[in-house]
């Protein structure tokens, strides 16, 4: 279990780090946690001759809210993000979300930025940026750009992200006071990936759905914004026919893998159940 | 690519400062067992879930397999042979794991104790719901975990000065 030679940089400067990547080129990878990249090193899945580690830039490091919206520093690990006031307060379903990934030795050490930029259908953050609005902060040779969560998932482990850019940060869209939230997640265990799970922000007015939006993790090759499903509740008090038709709505765009999680079939059904639950779920906390 | 370049690490492990030279892959729990010959903390899995190679760094609980040595650098870093009192007598948790038979084969006790002093720097005064969930990255394969909760509890009650009572079954 020893990964393969590499060279290690350490920059202080995301302007450093991009030029860094830009001269080493395609051998070169941006290190944030290493819970993913390392144990892909370990099972020589990945042999990068370089790696740049973001650790040394404070640069990448706040929280904080700008206007309308709570912006995100990559670097940010899921340990402070359970542990700022204004995340719980701002954004309470990210902090739900980051206390159901992997265990508290990895919260310290993974990252915002590489759980969202990493591409991994499995992982619990993509989902939950689809479901928020969320767009990333791309750094690179020719300057930053703005891309949405929705158009940065094109495949398993293949984002919109070109070679020689850093995921430099996460920007949120705050959420209106009295909204309703939750992700439910069923894992065979903690620390696994999810066998399915689902997210929800809504809002309700006058006992009956006003907004919605649903995300979804691990049941295609990346994480899905479920449209159908959040239109097939708006207006209605979740009954139980509109939550079915919101579940079937979700499963229609499901293509999980079978896995030791389970065949595909299950984990579609069991993901139109984490629908309907982060449903209910959501509705009870709205105010 | 061929040999990368070595380089030189230091950084403070039980109070005393280290230094070493590691190529960049060397992982810091090799580094620690192999260069330091602190061979307290244990591989287990090597794959990020077992949690016997914890360790203390920064202030935080880290599995010392899924970190380079040279992420280390400067690090204040504390193992299990940092864990007792300065005089050389038990810790609370090491007090606790003993009286309450917090371990069976001992090979994940390092790792647990280690995330358990962590663990209650955090929040003194855990649930038992709290502690299962702070331990929840560390694998007793002997299934021991019952005990190993007392023991924690223990630990708190004894750090806490208050007495430490068996909740009833």
């Amino acid at each position: 279990m020893i990964p393969g030679p590499f060279d290690y940089h350490r920059p202080d400067s995301v302007a450093d780090a991009i030029k860094l990547l830009a001269e080493l080129g395609d051998e070169a990878r941006p290190l944030a946690g290493g819970h993913s990249l390392i144990p892909m090193m370990k099972l020589r899945l990945a042999t990068p001759d370089h790696l740049v580690d973001l650790a040394g830039i404070g640069a990448l490091k706040g929280i904080v809210r700008d206007g309308d919206r709570i912006v995100i520093g990559a670097m940010i690990t899921q340990h402070e993000l359970l542990a700022s006031e204004t995340i719980a307060s701002a954004v309470p379903i990210l902090r739900e979300t980051a206390l159901l990934i992997a265990d508290p030795q990895v919260r310290y050490r993974g990252t915002i930025g590489g759980n969202v930029a990493n591409g991994d259908p499995g992982n619990d953050m993509p989902a939950l940026m689809l479901t928020l609005g969320a767009e990333y902060t791309l750094e690179g040779p020719s300057g930053s750009r703005t891309v949405a969560a929705s158009e940065f998932y094109q495949g398993a482990y293949f984002t919109a992200i070109e070679p020689g850019e850093i995921l430099t940060s996460v920007s949120i869209p705050v959420l209106p006071a009295g909204h309703g939230y939750a992700y439910e997640k069923l894992k065979r265990k903690i620390g696994d990936y999810a066998t399915a799970a689902a997210a929800v922000v809504l809002t309700m007015a006058g006992g009956k759905v006003a907004t919605c939006s649903i995300g979804l993790t691990n049941l295609a090759e990346t994480a899905l914004l479920a449209d159908d499903a959040a239109a097939a509740v708006i207006g209605t008090t979740l009954d139980d026919a509109s939550l079915k038709k919101a579940a079937e709505a979700a499963r229609a765009i499901m293509s999980p893998a079978g896995d030791g999680r389970g065949p595909p079939e299950y984990r579609k059904h069991v993901g139109g159940i984490m629908v309907e639950r982060a449903l209910k779920r959501a509705a009870a906390v709205a105010r | 690519m061929a040999q990368a370049k070595k380089t030189q690490v230091s950084m403070t492990v039980n109070g005393q400062p280290v230094e070493g030279l590691v190529e960049p892959r060397t992982l810091l729990i090799h580094f620690i067992r192999e260069n330091l010959q602190l061979t307290g903390p244990h591989i287990g899995c090597e794959t990020t879930h077992c949690g016997a190679c914890t360790i203390d760094m920064n202030g935080m609980s880290v599995k010392s397999c899924t970190v380079f040595a040279v992420q280390a650098e400067g690090a204040e870093i504390t193992t299990i042979e940092g864990i007792a009192n300065p005089d050389g007598t038990l810790s609370a948790l090491q007090e606790g794991f003993r009286m309450m038979h917090g371990l069976q084969c001992g090979f994940c006790t390092p790792g647990m104790i280690t995330r358990a002093h962590r663990l209650l720097q955090e929040n003194p005064n855990p649930t038992e719901d709290e502690i299962r969930f702070g331990i929840a990255g560390n694998l007793c394969r002997c299934t021991g975990y019952q005990n190993i909760v007392r023991a924690i509890q223990y630990a708190a009650a004894k750090l806490n000065g208050t007495e430490f009572k068996e909740a009833a079954e």
